[in-house]
């Protein structure tokens, strides 16, 4: 027994004091996530204004590509109708074809579609952005060691440089991007987006809306996971119970301890 | 042992096993429905074709759940035609209206209804369509005249957006 | 093996035990004896199996809708966790699942390593239990590749580069790997169809492992003999089969805990980036379960005596049986080996840490006192202390201390007292 504690307090100390995959010392912005915790939920209307700043400051040079139109409609997402859901589809040009000419095309687009990128690939987008390749955002809030939380600051982290500091033509520095440089210039300022529900667009807000919207792009399943989880766990932990009076009842006859 | 024990040892046991069997099936099912069509699949479940071009008279096929849709634009002596068949000549007996809703357009699975080869047009002995695979012969609205295909060529759900575009599943 | 003969109660399985005598051997294991005092550090043998079968069950599913192709891997993963039908929760079932299964298996091997459960005549078991181990280690780190991310890719960059340390023939051997100049497509496929194959390959080791277990039958906490027939054992249906649920179920509430709440925290995050050749991540690092090995590998300088340090470090585990001294068995009876016993977890658990820091300054310090003390372990301490070690007195049977409530060393040293 001793020595299992003593194997347990090394495993914690193991565990507690490394952040295996850290990256430095910085201490994230705190915010309230709606979709943490075990019975964590998305805040449908952050979602909302969240694709709202996603459409109008970032999709000009980062791509979604595993997101589709229709997924903007399906239950546990932004949940927008599905009309609104056919008219932001519509109201991009997707490549298809050949046609019968053996020509390609452009047409509106469907619930079907995936997101179309700013870029046709990757070079072309780092042609674009000075070298930087903007990276596609479906999954970056998983993509990121520090998760939400980094996404949430680094989008309000654009400070002056510390004096000393030389930064490059076209770099800019960011309190809590890894190695403080960063090529994207600070996205997000006071009043950029017009929120339709009428909420204030501070920085604060348009970043914590579209970083909600980014953990929803990353993990579009989060509630339901969550939900079955849930009840997976109850659902053990009754079974377990039964199993246990059974065992005893089926030793109950064995001179030993269990 | 007492009565009252067995039963309450019978009861724990019995309710066990009852408990885990939901658990059992609970975790089979995920494994059975991945193989179920997928979202992305599901999504493409229709397609809106455009036949503005398709002059009286000619077919096109196009794809739609992966299998190809005969879509013809029939004349009226076409339509006359597939209106005069009597009911006892067929197989499969259905009437015309009942295949196309709009006579001047013939929408139907361009799957032979026989083994699933996919008939040629403008062919056979009824001006209609030919399977060469084992010789089934269909009319002009699609249905089996002669051959060993069991029932016509399938009618699948279907309707014009507007005047230039159906939209097919 | 059948020590005594099993006839079916109807016709049919009469006439077909005759010819396959499949009911037979249900009938074996449903009454393989099982001595009664065994702890649930026992139980993980069953929780194995468990693993290996959901692994092989949600690996089958997932290779429905994953397409092995460079350019397809990475967005056919996306697909399966966005569209297939509860495809994230398989694939967050497989990943973890990995997880779950290596930390079952080093409960299992330190559980052998405490009770000596790889001395005589266990061997074979423990032999058969480390190939096992190895071809887990394998379908892990290809398995790790499939997804394409930037940590599948660089990961099997550096462990295929491990081998063009081996003089003459290593680069040939690399290149062979690879079937290519680097890691790429052709070395995904593959990666892919080895993956897939080798827990088929598995399975059949567990069956021999079980088998060569079920002759001289289980070890137990106080690792003495039992002889059979014995009122020292029960059967194994219903006794184990039940204490192995409960366990089995306490297993999957972790499981479950990880899988629905944080699946992706064992994992890393770069490897949700798709792969890039021309650009290296800051740290590159295996998955968790492969952290000591990494640690003794970069502990040491050069780098073919690297390599060979890291596979020394598991096969000198086969050489234990033999390298370990001492008559007696399990470390209950053994109070300076089971301080170093100890001492050797501790020293794992360090190698684990010091694997995932970058390999420069302490961490590296610290890396190569550990390795070295991992290898003076087996080679100095064990051989010695079977000789030097004043063991403790063991108990003639099970039953006897047990009686007293708990493997009482009082009891057993009074035992004459208590026998007239």
């Amino acid at each position: 027994m001793k020595n299992i504690i003593k194997l347990l307090i090394i495993t914690i100390f193991f565990f507690s004091s490394v952040n295996l995959y850290s990256a430095e010392k910085v201490e994230y912005l705190k915010t309230d996530w709606s979709f943490k915790g075990l019975f964590g939920k998305f805040d449908r209307s952050s979602l909302q204004r969240g694709y709202q700043v996603y459409t109008e400051v970032c999709a000009s040079c980062h791509s979604m590509k595993y997101v589709s139109y229709r997924n903007l409609g399906e239950k546990g997402g932004p949940e927008f109708s599905e009309e609104a859901v056919k008219a932001i589809a519509a109201s991009f040009e997707v490549n298809d074809g050949p046609n019968a000419d053996g020509e390609m095309f452009t047409r509106p687009g469907k619930l079907s579609d995936k997101f179309v990128m700013p870029y046709e690939n990757v070079k072309a987008a780092q042609a674009a952005n000075g070298g930087a390749y903007p990276p596609d955002m479906s999954v970056l809030v998983k993509a990121r060691g520090g998760g939400v939380d980094y996404i949430y600051s680094l989008l309000q982290g654009y400070e002056d440089a510390p004096s000393g500091m030389i930064l490059d033509e076209g770099v800019h520095y960011n309190k809590y991007m890894y190695g403080n440089k960063i090529k994207m210039s600070a996205p997000l300022s006071e009043g950029i987006v017009e929120y339709g529900d009428g909420t204030e667009a501070t920085v604060e807000q348009m970043s914590k809306d579209v970083t909600t919207f980014l953990m929803w792009t990353a993990e579009p399943h989060l509630e339901s996971r969550h939900q079955m989880g849930f009840k997976a766990i109850v659902y053990l932990i009754i079974l377990t119970i039964l199993v246990y009076f059974s065992m005893k009842r089926i030793w109950s006859s064995i001179e030993t301890e269990v | 042992m007492s009565e009252k024990k067995t039963n309450r040892r019978d009861f724990l046991f019995t309710a066990t096993y009852a408990v885990g069997a939901v658990g059992v099936g609970a975790t089979v099912w995920p494994m059975i429905d991945q193989m179920n069509p997928d979202a992305s699949v599901k999504a493409l479940a229709s397609t809106e074709v455009d036949v503005s071009s398709v002059a009286p008279g000619k077919t096109i096929t196009v794809l739609w759940r992966g299998k190809p849709v005969f879509i013809r634009r029939r004349t009226q002596e076409e339509i006359t035609d597939a209106k005069s068949v009597k009911m006892e000549e067929l197989k499969d007996p259905e009437k015309d209206e009942d295949r196309a809703k709009n006579p001047e357009w013939l929408v139907m699975l361009g799957v032979c209804t026989h083994l699933g080869c996919v008939p040629l047009n403008d062919k056979g002995d009824y001006n209609g369509w030919f399977c060469p695979c084992h010789g089934s012969h269909y009319d002009i609205s699609g249905r089996i005249r002669k051959g060993p295909a069991p029932t016509n060529m399938e009618i699948p759900k279907y309707e014009f957006v507007n005047a230039n575009t159906i939209k097919i599943g | 093996m059948s020590d005594h003969e099993y006839t079916p109660k109807s016709k049919f399985g009469k006439w077909f035990n005759d010819r396959l005598p499949l009911l037979s051997l249900a009938s074996h294991l449903t009454d393989y004896p099982t001595p009664k005092n065994l702890n649930y550090w026992w139980t993980f043998g069953g929780i194995l199996t468990f693993c290996l079968i959901t692994q092989i069950v949600t690996g089958l599913t997932l290779a429905m809708h994953y397409i092995a192709h460079a350019d397809m891997a990475f967005e056919s993963v996306e697909h399966i966790m966005r569209d297939v039908n509860y495809g994230w929760l398989i694939r967050y079932i497989h990943a973890n699942g990995a997880s779950m299964f290596f930390l079952a298996v080093y409960i299992h091997i330190f559980r052998s390593l405490f009770y000596g459960s790889y001395k005589s005549p266990r061997e074979i078991i423990w032999i058969i239990g480390i190939i096992i181990y190895l071809l887990m280690m394998a379908a892990a780190f290809m398995g790790y590749v499939l997804p394409w991310g930037q940590m599948s890719f660089w990961g099997a960059t550096v462990i295929t580069n491990l081998f063009s340390a081996i003089p003459l023939v290593g680069e040939g051997i690399v290149t062979w790997l690879w079937g290519g100049y680097s890691v790429d497509n052709p070395t995904l496929t593959r990666f892919f169809t080895l993956h897939y194959l080798i827990p088929f390959l598995i399975l059949g080791l567990v069956v021999l492992h079980i088998w060569a277990l079920h002759v001289p039958g289980n070890n137990n906490p106080i690792g003495i003999d039992i002889k059979k027939p014995s009122k020292d054992t029960v059967p194994f249906h219903p006794y184990i089969v039940i204490k192995d649920g409960f366990a089995l179920l306490m297993f999957m509430i972790v499981f479950a805990f990880f899988v629905f709440y944080a699946p992706n925290i064992l994992g890393h995050a770069d490897n949700y980036i798709e792969a890039n050749p021309l650009v290296t991540p800051a740290h590159i690092v295996p998955e968790w379960y492969l952290l000591p090995f990494y640690a003794i590998l970069r502990s040491v300088p050069d780098k073919l005596l690297g390599v060979i340090a890291m596979l020394s470090a598991i096969l000198i585990l086969a050489a234990l049986p033999w390298l370990d001294t001492s008559k007696i068995r399990s470390a209950v009876f053994r109070p300076l080996y089971k301080q170093f016993y100890w001492i050797l977890v501790a020293d794992v658990l360090i190698l684990g840490y010091v694997g995932a820091m970058p390999a420069e300054g302490l961490y590296l310090l610290i890396a190569r006192v550990a390795t070295a003390y991992y290898f003076l372990h087996f080679l100095i301490v064990l051989p010695v202390l079977g000789f030097k070690e004043r063991t403790l007195p063991i108990p003639l049977s099970i039953t006897e201390p047990v009686l007293g409530g708990s493997t009482n060393i009082a009891m057993a040293k009074n035992r004459e007292s208590l026998h007239k």
